[in-house]
């Protein structure tokens, strides 16, 4: 053990590389940028009550969606270098060891730093409000997950200008990612962003089921709820039950690096395949837990644009609560090639083609919502239309996987890499940037531009097809994942390249969408009916953005696509509506402490980062006495009085 | 399962689905090493490749197929003819359907998977004796060990045709993966424990093969070449690297150890207990059931 004075490696910051002080220079420059507009137009105050403070789960899903699109922006930088690395064969663009490190962070950020928060951005955006809630269950619980997913994704990314980014893959097996062969702090950087990242996850999915199974306005059944909440609830009951197992993965790794121990060494006694299991306990379930909500978005954005009940919603139901279920059952096919017998191999290979039969029935089931309606071909229908395509194949190549003697074959391959990258940008990432169109109105008050988004699409759209296809058929040609270079002879080129033109055609795409979103801040059209695409579930019966209590009447639901019900029948009768008296209405108060806890975790985590016990258990005591400040604090909450929500109605154009 | 059942199995499957296979194997097909198998092992895995992909198109198509054709047909356009049916959302022939048919293709490709897997845990052919090579990952290169024969040699690996080859897996360094296409799928090798893979070569040639399991900075550089070649040719292969080849001394295997990249070499013997030693290293108490693995390789 090293001592209690802080001890600073030689490589503290990183130097040596252009990439790395550009990133250096920038960071430096933006942060006094920020600081200078912050302190010159006097927003100091504004920042910390409107927002830092907040937890108000409408402005935690601004600041989730806000960080998502900055890490995927990351994680994608990090792919196109990866792809001009792989454009020929021996190319010197990449030294391997940034190669190394490129790839593991575009994979952990791709993942835990850009799909989580987006789901997270859609859960908060929409679930309350769909369920007809003033608020989540848990409003700062949920500010406490959001500033340790925030402070998390600081410190993970901080590892590239200080101490060195990890290098071992985002699912750092060890013995590489053990201390025998990964001394530098890269590794510790990606255990404790995971782990405190991962304690925020798990809140949140506390949270939403809680305020799923508990909040709904009455009548609203089980059997009525919106699809997507539907989605939500599964997702969050897989985030309960997994993320426990990284927890503990990430902790006994932890441990075997900080303190030397042997859980997961090559010998003492230790068992690095433990690990490999733990790890995709929880790293199978985790790609359902960003799929499912996806699936949600894509009921709503397909029954929305054609007009349409959705088709077969308790076979939609069952699907998902199916699909949730057996997740938990397939992690090994991520290693049929660790030597299980074929007995084992045998039952996960049949229970993960299982998991393809409840998928391939939503699939039909989107179909037939669209079969006799009307289709408005708008941008979330269009992520939602060509979505369909890519996944169809992205699980077929799934159920392919799942022989296990084929996979024997397709492992660590680039045919795994096309799988999953089709599912995961196909599915999640299509699912999300419908869910952001959809909702945007919702969020903002003004509509993203159509014709932007249209090229983005395209672009994003056509791309993929030109970048991941050729993948497959390299992996069928032998060439294996994680190679920073190949040689020239194994008729690799073309395709490699071929590979790298369509992933730069995706990352013009997403250039594109970053302008439709800053085009739109100036140009957008406004949303003033609250409803812009003749939606059929309650949010939409909201005025956009909606006030900070959501409703001011708490709505009675009498069937499903509550929303559409009373537009039609309001429709039918000029009956002027009976509405009930105002009341006034509970809300949580807002609370620095989420942010400040949050970032006393950053401090500890880079402290143990550095081996700097003396920080570490600092900070813990930090936790510790915000936790207890909490416990004993009882102002917590206050209520709108009546008149506050008149005006407020009123000033909305809302009786 | 001996040999013809093992053989018989493949070919009657094979006829069933050449037409499929010659689109890929065509032309620049001699690239797709995974559909260019070389043994029997190889051969399995391709033909359940193929049965797989013939299976999940019988969905792929129709799905594709009918999105297209809905897309189309009831857009939102003036006029448009098509029936609008706002409220129709339920038909159980419709909902049985398609969780039937997914469920006989999962029931199908199930079986013969599950027929496979166990299929590939035993040696191929039981008319010759399989031969058994101890494969070991270093940091980046691989080190190929010839118990009965007793040399060794470096990131290549000679092997005669038409007999089993009975890889031992290990690692002395992070997990890596041993794979060459053309003779069949990969297996883990991994540090203090000794995994079993079969494959075998029925025709003479130069394999390709690759570490498949990143290992850290020199991983891309694992490539190893597996020579296959009739059985006299490997005797007198062996006899030659018997007489010419310097020695594998403890000493010389521990600088192997470290983290380098070289090219090919070969060794006309090897200190006795490398491979076992670096396997049961500080107890490698985890996997007792390898010792009996080693044990019968051994021979005694
Ligand atoms: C512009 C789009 C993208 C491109 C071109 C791209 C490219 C790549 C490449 C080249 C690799 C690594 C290959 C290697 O191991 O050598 C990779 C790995 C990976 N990608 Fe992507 N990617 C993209 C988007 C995404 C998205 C949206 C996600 C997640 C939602 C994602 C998740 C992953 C994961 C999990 C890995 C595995 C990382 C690892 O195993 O180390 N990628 N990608
Ligand atoms: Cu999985």
């Amino acid at each position: 053990m090293s001592t209690f004075l802080p001890h600073f490696p030689a490589t503290f910051i990183v130097t040596g590389d252009p990439l790395i002080y550009g990133a250096e220079v920038s960071i430096v420059l933006a942060t006094v940028g920020i600081l200078f507009v912050l302190t010159y137009f006097k927003k100091w105050r504004w920042l910390w009550r409107e927002w830092l403070t907040t937890v108000d789960h409408k402005k935690i899903s601004v600041m989730y969606l806000i960080a998502a699109l900055l890490m995927f922006f990351r994680g994608g930088v990090d792919a196109m270098l990866m792809r001009t690395q792989l454009i020929r064969p021996n190319m010197s663009f990449l030294q391997a060891e940034h190669y190394n490190q490129i790839f593991t962070t575009h994979g952990t950020i791709m993942i835990l730093f850009m799909a989580m928060p987006f789901i997270f951005a859609m859960f908060n955006i929409a679930v309350p409000l769909q369920i007809g809630a003033r608020d989540v269950a848990f409003p700062y619980l949920n500010a406490v997950s959001f500033w340790l997913f925030f402070f998390a994704a600081l410190l993970f990314n901080l590892s590239f200008v200080v101490g060195g980014s990890p290098d071992a893959g985002w699912v750092s097996y060890p013995p590489l990612a053990g201390l025998e062969f990964d001394r530098g702090p890269g590794e510790n950087f990606y255990l404790l962003s995971l782990q405190i990242t991962g304690i925020g996850s798990i809140a949140t999915g506390i949270n939403f089921m809680a305020t799923i199974l508990k909040m709904r306005a009455p009548g609203m059944t089980l059997m009525r709820m919106p699809l997507f909440s539907w989605s939500v609830l599964a997702s969050s009951i897989l985030i309960i039950f997994a993320f426990p197992a990284l927890t503990v993965a990430l902790a006994l790794l932890l441990i075997d690096r900080l303190a030397g121990a042997h859980f997961f060494t090559m010998f003492q006694g230790g068992n690095p395949m433990m690990y490999i299991n733990l790890f995709w306990i929880w790293g199978h379930p985790e790609v359902y837990i960003v799929i499912l909500p996806a699936f949600g978005i894509f009921s709503e954005v397909v029954s929305t644009f054609s007009g349409k009940r959705i088709f077969g919603y308790s076979s939609m139901v069952a699907s998902l609560m199916t699909i949730s279920v057996i997740s938990y059952v397939l992690w090994v096919h991520h290693f049929f090639t660790m030597g299980a017998g074929p007995g084992v191999n045998s039952f996960f290979a049949v229970a993960t083609m299982c998991v393809g039969i409840p998928t391939g029935v939503k699939v039909f089931n989107w179909l037939f919502t669209m079969y006799r309606g009307r289709i408005r071909l708008t941008v979330p229908m269009l992520w939602a239309i060509a979505f369909i395509p890519i996944f169809a194949i992205g699980g077929a190549t799934g159920v392919m996987l799942a022989a296990a003697p084929a996979d024997y074959q397709y492992h660590n391959s680039f045919f795994l890499i096309a799988h999953f990258h089709q599912v995961l940008i196909g599915g999640t990432v299509f699912g999300m940037l419908a869910g952001m169109y959809y909702w945007w109105p919702k969020m903002f008050g003004y509509m993203l531009n159509e014709r932007l988004g249209r090229w983005a699409f395209w672009l994003f759209n056509s791309g993929f097809y030109v970048t991941f296809f050729p993948q497959y058929l390299l992996g069928l040609m032998g060439m294996t994942r994680r190679m920073y270079t190949y040689p020239a002879n194994m008729g690799w080129n073309t395709l490699n390249f071929i590979s790298t033109m369509g992933a730069y055609v995706m990352g013009i795409g997403f250039i594109v969408l970053v302008m439709d979103v800053v085009y739109s801040i100036r140009f957008g059209e406004r949303d003033v009916t609250g409803d812009p695409w003749n939606g059929r579930t309650l949010e939409w019966s909201l005025p956009s953005p909606a006030p900070h209590y959501n409703f001011a009447r708490i709505p009675t639901v009498t069937s499903r696509d509550a929303w559409w019900t009373s537009k039609q029948e309001r429709s039918r009768s000029d009956a002027p509506r009976k509405l009930e008296p105002l009341q006034p209405i509970h809300m949580p108060k807002s609370s620095g402490r989420p942010f400040i806890m949050s970032a006393i975790f950053f401090i500890g985590g880079f402290g143990l980062v550095f081996n700097w016990y003396a920080l570490g258990f600092l900070a813990l005591l930090g936790v510790l006495v915000s936790m207890l400040l909490r416990s004993l604090e009882y102002d917590t909450d206050y209520y709108v009085p009546v008149e506050e929500i008149e005006q407020t109605e009123a000033a909305l154009g809302r009786a | 399962m001996d040999k013809t059942t093992y053989r018989k199995r493949s070919r009657t499957r094979k006829l069933g689905i050449t037409a499929g296979l010659s689109l890929l194997t065509t032309g620049c097909g001699e690239r797709y090493l995974v559909f260019r198998p070389v043994g029997p092992v190889g051969q399995v895995e391709k033909d359940l490749i193929i049965l797989s992909i013939i299976l999940v198109l019988a969905v792929i198509i129709p799905v594709i197929l009918l999105l297209w054709r809905i897309v189309w047909r009831y857009r939102d356009v003036p006029g448009n003819p098509a029936p609008y049916d706002p409220e129709w959302s339920e038909s159980h022939v419709l909902e049985v359907i398609w969780w039937g048919i997914p469920i006989v293709i999962v029931g199908v490709l199930g079986a013969f998977t599950v027929r496979d897997t166990f299929l590939l845990t035993k040696p191929p052919e039981r008319t010759a004796a399989p031969l058994t090579v101890q494969v070991t990952s270093l940091n980046w290169k691989w080190l190929f060990q010839y118990p009965d024969q007793k040399i060794a040699t470096v990131n290549y690996c000679e092997i005669p045709t038409n007999r089993p080859i009975q890889f031992i897996l290990s690692a002395n360094g992070p997990m890596n993966s041993f794979w060459v296409p053309q003779l069949g799928g990969q297996e883990y090798a991994m540090p203090g424990m000794a995994m079993r893979l079969w494959l075998q070569a029925d025709r003479s040639g130069v394999y390709y093969g690759h570490g498949a399991n990143f290992t850290g900075r020199g991983f891309a550089h694992m490539a190893f070449n597996v020579i296959a070649r009739p059985r006299a040719e490997f005797d007198g292969w062996v006899q030659q690297v018997r007489h010419s080849a310097p020695v594998l001394t403890r000493v010389g295997y521990q600088s192997l150890v470290q983290s380098s990249i070289v090219e090919p070499m070969t060794f006309s013997a090897y200190a006795p207990g490398i491979f076992e030693s670096a396997l049961l290293k500080e107890g490698g108490m985890y996997m007792k059931r390898d010792l009996t693995m080693l044990g019968r390789s051994h021979g005694h």
